[in-house]
C-alpha cells in the first residue's frame, strides 16, 4: 500500500534524515501535552547548533525548562527577567565579541540568540528589543507567539487576536474579548532596517529551520516571529497543534514570509483561494463566543492585512 | 555534584543557582502526565519519520530495526504524532490506570 | 610611576575604569553621570582601551547588558544616578543572586518627585537591599582608587558579588580635583586578569536564572547573604594591599579628631570634607566634637562602629534621604539598630540634610554639633529632623 504524501509533508521527510539529532532542548521539560513553542525551539537549536548562546526572559520556556536543581538545557543559557531578552542578549553578543577579540575565548563565532514569547516582545520587552536591533548586534530574536501571557494564565498581550477571549480581556456580554488587532511586529522590525525579518512556524519545519539558519548567517541582527500553537491558551485539541498553523497561514491570517534587505518573499505558497477564517476560529474555544457578524470583521481585516502584505511582496526593492 | 541530596543545605546550593549539569531535567519523567498512549502499527509505519520530527518533547525515535517508538518516560499523550501521521500507523489509546 | 593632575572627577573615573581594562561597558547617560559616560566613550573611540561601548536605550538595559556581558566571564562597567538607578534597580538584586561582579558609578542625585538633579542619597537608599557591595568616596583620589580597587573585590572567588561606588553628583563628581593617577603598569600588577567561575559558553553549557522554589529559596538567600558578609574580610584584604602599593589608607570606618569626643558627627560621602572644617574650628575652641566618615556601606560595618564610638556620649548622625514614615534617616536608623544591645551605647540623633542639592555648610555643622551636645542630657523631641527646614 503507498501512501501518497502532501507537498509539505515530502519537504519533512526530506530534512529527517540530515537533521541534527541532539536535543539541545531534553525531554523532562515541564511543557504542557501538545505544547507548540517548545517544539519550536526544539527544531530551531537543531537548526542552529551547539555554538549558540541563549538569553531567555521570564515566560513559558524559562519556567518549563528551568527549574533549578534541574534544566532542560544543552545550550548555554541564561534569565534574568521579563522585560530584558533583547538588552542581556546585546550583553552577551558584546561579551562574547570582545572576549573573542582580545583572545579571552576560543576564536570561533558562537551565536547568541534571544528566545522570547510575545509578551516579553512586543509588550514589556519592546523596548529593550528595538534598542538591540537598532544598535545592530550580531543576534537573532525570536519571538514565539502563542499569542497571550500564557505562562501567569492566559492574560491578553499586544499579540493577542482581535476578539480573542483571553484572562483580562475576557469575552463578556458588554465586550466580546480583546478589543485591537494583533501588534504586527515583523512589520516592525522591518522598519528597524534589519537585514534579515522572517515569519514562520514549526507545521512548517523546514521553512522554519532554514529561516533560522539564514538568520545565523547575518553578521547583525535578525528577527524571527514564530507562530507558537498553544493548545491550552486557544482551547484547542493537544493534537491538531500542527493543523491549526498550516490553517493559520493558508487563510492569510499568519503568512509564512521572509523580507531580505527589504525584498518580501512569500516562501511556503498559500493556495489562491485561501481558507476561509471560519475554519481558523471554529476550533479554539477562544473565539467560541463570535457571532457570525464578528467573525465576518475578522475575515475582512484578515484579507485587509493580506493584500498589504502581497503588495509588498509584488513591489519591494531591495535596500542595497 | 551527584552526591548532594535533595533538599540542599544553604552551604550545598550551587553558586548563583546555577544548573552545571547540562540537560538533567531528564531525570524528570513526565510520563505519568499522560491520559493516553501512542501505540505504532509497524505493518502501516513508512519510516518517513514525521512524529519524530513534530513531537514536542522529543522522546521519539528510531528503533534498532528502523520503526519509530515514544519512550513512555516522558511521553505525555498529546495525540500529535497521531495524528500527523501519513499512513495512519499511530492511534492513541487510553492510559491503564 | 602615579602622576598627579588636576581633572573633573567624573573624567577621574571613567580613567580609573579604563586603567582595568575593562572588556564592555554598557552606559546610559543621566545628569550627573553622563561625564563618565561621554569620557568612557572617547576613551573607547580614540582606541585606548580594546572594549565594547554599549550606547543602551535605558538604564534597565544598562545594567540587563552588563549582566549579560558579565555572564560570558567578560569584566564589565555601567554607571547610573537617581531615576536611573531606580529604574534598574528591577534587575539589581538578580546581579547578586547571580554572583556577577559588576562594577558600578553611581553619581548620587536625588529621587524624582519633584524632579531635581542635585546631589543627595536617596537614589543609592532607595537599593539597600539589593545584595550589592556599597561603598562611598569622599574626594577625587577615593573615586579613583575605590573603583580600581572595586574589580578586584567584586571578582575575588570568596566574593564574585556586584559593586557600586557611590560619589556625590556635582558636589564630588563636577570638582576638578588634583588625584595621583596610578599608571597602567600598576594597575596591571593590582588588578590581574578576570578569571570567572563559569561562564556562558557552548564548550561548556550551563544554566543561569533558573527557578527557585519555596523548597530552595531561604538557602539561596542564606548563601547570598552569607556572601556579602564575608566579602568584608576580602575587602579589607584589598584595602591593605592598595596601603601597601600605594600609600593611601581605607578603612570602613576613617575616625577624624575622635580622641576625647563626646559628641560624634557621622557622615558618609564628600561632606565629610566640610564636616571636617567644622570639626577643627569646633576642637580650636575646646568644644569636644570629633566625626566618622563611613565609607563601607554595605556590608554593614558593625564591628568598627562599635569601635570607633567608644567613649562618646551622642553620635549625630547626618543622613541625606527621607525614610518616608518610617524611624529616621536610614544610616541613623541602621547605626541605631546596630547600637541597640550595646549596654554603654551613646544617644543617637538624626539631621537629614542637603536633600535635592541644598548647600550644608561648616557653620551648618558647627550647629548640628553643639545642638548634640545638649542631647546628652536632653533627648529631642522627635527621633529625626529634617534640618534646615524652612516652616511657616
Amino acid at each position: 500500500m503507498t501512501v501518497k504524501l502532501s507537498k509539505n509533508q515530502k519537504d519533512i521527510v526530506k530534512i529527517v534524515k540530515g537533521m541534527d539529532k541532539a536535543e539541545y532542548i531534553s525531554a523532562g521539560h515541564r511543557a504542557c501535552q501538545g505544547c507548540g513553542e517548545v517544539l519550536a525551539i526544539r527544531l530551531m537549536c537543531k537548526a542552529l547548533g551547539k555554538d549558540t548562546v541563549i538569553s531567555n526572559p521570564t515566560g513559558c520556556m524559562e519556567v518549563i525548562s528551568a527549574i533549578y536543581p534541574t534544566t532542560a538545557w544543552n545550550l548555554p543559557w541564561i534569565h534574568v527577567g521579563f522585560p530584558n531578552a533583547g538588552s542581556v542578549g546585546s550583553g552577551v553578543e558584546a561579551g562574547l565579541k570582545a572576549l573573542r577579540r582580545k583572545g579571552k575565548i576560543a576564536d570561533r563565532r558562537v551565536k547568541t540568540v534571544c528566545f522570547a514569547g510575545d509578551g516579553g516582545t512586543v509588550d514589556i520587552g519592546f523596548q529593550a528589543l528595538s534598542g538591540a536591533m537598532e544598535r545592530g548586534h550580531d543576534m537573532i530574536y525570536v519571538c514565539l507567539d502563542n499569542e497571550a501571557y500564557m505562562n501567569t494564565g492566559i492574560q491578553r498581550s499586544g499579540a493577542t487576536p482581535f476578539m480573542a477571549s483571553a484572562t483580562t480581556a475576557p469575552a463578556g456580554s458588554a465586550i466580546p474579548g480583546n478589543r485591537t488587532w494583533k501588534k504586527n511586529m515583523a512589520e516592525i522590525m522591518v522598519g528597524h532596517n534589519l537585514p534579515y525579518v522572517a515569519t514562520c512556524c514549526p507545521s512548517y519545519p523546514e521553512d522554519m529551520m532554514n529561516k533560522i539558519r539564514k538568520a545565523r548567517e547575518v553578521v547583525g541582527p535578525s528577527y524571527i516571529h514564530c507562530l507558537a500553537v498553544c493548545p491550552t491558551g486557544w482551547r484547542s485539541t493537544s493534537e491538531t497543534c500542527i493543523e491549526l498553523g498550516r490553517v493559520a497561514h493558508e487563510t492569510g491570517f499568519f503568512p509564512l514570509y521572509e523580507v531580505e534587505n527589504g525584498v518580501y518573499r512569500i516562501t511556503v505558497d498559500i493556495p489562491e483561494k485561501r481558507t476561509p477564517m471560519d475554519e481558523y476560529l471554529k476550533v479554539q474555544g477562544r473565539f467560541r463566543h463570535l457571532t457570525p457578524e464578528q467573525r465576518a470583521i475578522i475575515q475582512n481585516r484578515v484579507d485587509v492585512e493580506f493584500n498589504k502584505l502581497m503588495n509588498k511582496v509584488n513591489h519591494s526593492v531591495p535596500w542595497v | 555534584m551527584t552526591d548532594k541530596k535533595w533538599p540542599e543545605t544553604w552551604q550545598e546550593v550551587n553558586l548563583g543557582c546555577m544548573v552545571f549539569d547540562a540537560g538533567n531535567a531528564r531525570t524528570y519523567l513526565t510520563g505519568n502526565w499522560r491520559a493516553q498512549r501512542p501505540i505504532w502499527d509497524n505493518d502501516k509505519c513508512i519510516k518517513c519519520g514525521i512524529c519524530y520530527v513534530f513531537c514536542p518533547e522529543g522522546c521519539i525515535n528510531k528503533t534498532s530495526d528502523g520503526y519509530y517508538a515514544a519512550d513512555m518516560n516522558y511521553c505525555k499523550g498529546c495525540g500529535i504524532c497521531a495524528y500527523e501521521c501519513p499512513p495512519k500507523a499511530i492511534s492513541m489509546t487510553t492510559e491503564e490506570v | 610611576m602615579s602622576k598627579r593632575v588636576g581633572m573633573e572627577v567624573t573624567t577621574a573615573c571613567a580613567e580609573a575604569a579604563a586603567l582595568c581594562r575593562i572588556d564592555v561597558a554598557s552606559v546610559y547617560p543621566i545628569t550627573p553621570q553622563s561625564h563618565i559616560a561621554e569620557h568612557l566613550s572617547s576613551i573607547v573611540a580614540d582606541g585606548r582601551i580594546d572594549a565594547e561601548y554599549l550606547t543602551v536605550e535605558s538604564e534597565h538595559s544598562a545594567l540587563s547588558a552588563a549582566m549579560g556581558a558579565s555572564a560570558t566571564g567578560a569584566r564589565t562597567f555601567t554607571a547610573t544616578a537617581s531615576q536611573g538607578l531606580i529604574f534598574m534597580q528591577e534587575v539589581m538584586p538578580i546581579t547578586s543572586s547571580l554572583r556577577l561582579p559588576v562594577v558600578m558609578a553611581i553619581a548620587n542625585r536625588a529621587v524624582s518627585g519633584p524632579i531635581n538633579i542635585w546631589n543627595d542619597h536617596s537614589d543609592i537608599m532607595h537599593t539597600r537591599d539589593c545584595g550589592w557591595i556599597s561603598i562611598f568616596a569622599q574626594n577625587g583620589q577615593e573615586v579613583v582608587d575605590m573603583t580600581i580597587q572595586a574589580f578586584k573585590i567584586a571578582e575575588h572567588r570568596d566574593v564574585l558579588l556586584p559593586i557600586n561606588i557611590n560619589l556625590d553628583g556635582f558636589q564630588l563628581s563636577h570638582m576638578v580635583e588634583p588625584v595621583e593617577m596610578p599608571d597602567q603598569e600598576e594597575v596591571d600588577r593590582f588588578l590581574p586578569e578576570y578569571k570567572p567561575y563559569a561562564t556562558l559558553h557552548p564548550d561548556r553549557p550551563i544554566t543561569m536564572g533558573a527557578l527557585g522554589m519555596p523548597d530552595m529559596f531561604a538557602e539561596a538567600m542564606m548563601a547570598k547573604n552569607s556572601a556579602i558578609v564575608n566579602s568584608k574580610k576580602v575587602i579589607l584584604d584589598v584595602w591593605k594591599e592598595w596601603k601597601k602599593l600605594f600609600g593611601r589608607k581605607y578603612e570602613p570606618i576613617e575616625s577624624y579628631k575622635t580622641e576625647g569626643a563626646k559628641v560624634l558627627l557621622v557622615t558618609m560621602g564628600s561632606m565629610g570634607e566640610t564636616a571636617e572644617i567644622a570639626v577643627d574650628e569646633m576642637r580650636e575652641k575646646g568644644v569636644p566634637v570629633g566625626l566618622l566618615k563611613i565609607k563601607l556601606w554595605r556590608p554593614f560595618p558593625f564591628d568598627e562602629l562599635k569601635k570607633a564610638i567608644k567613649g562618646a556620649s551622642v553620635l549625630a548622625v547626618t543622613d541625606r534621604a527621607v525614610s518616608f514614615g518610617g524611624p529616621g534617616g536610614p544610616l541613623f536608623s541602621e547605626i541605631r539598630s546596630a547600637l541597640y544591645d550595646d549596654p554603654a551605647r551613646p544617644a543617637v540623633v538624626n539631621y537629614i540634610i542637603g536633600l535635592g542639592g541644598r548647600d550644608v555648610s561648616v557653620k551648618d555643622f558647627i550647629d548640628m554639633g553643639k545642638r548634640a551636645l545638649k542631647a546628652e542630657s536632653k533627648r529631642p523631641k522627635e527621633a529625626y529632623e529634617l534640618f534646615g527646614v524652612r516652616a511657616s
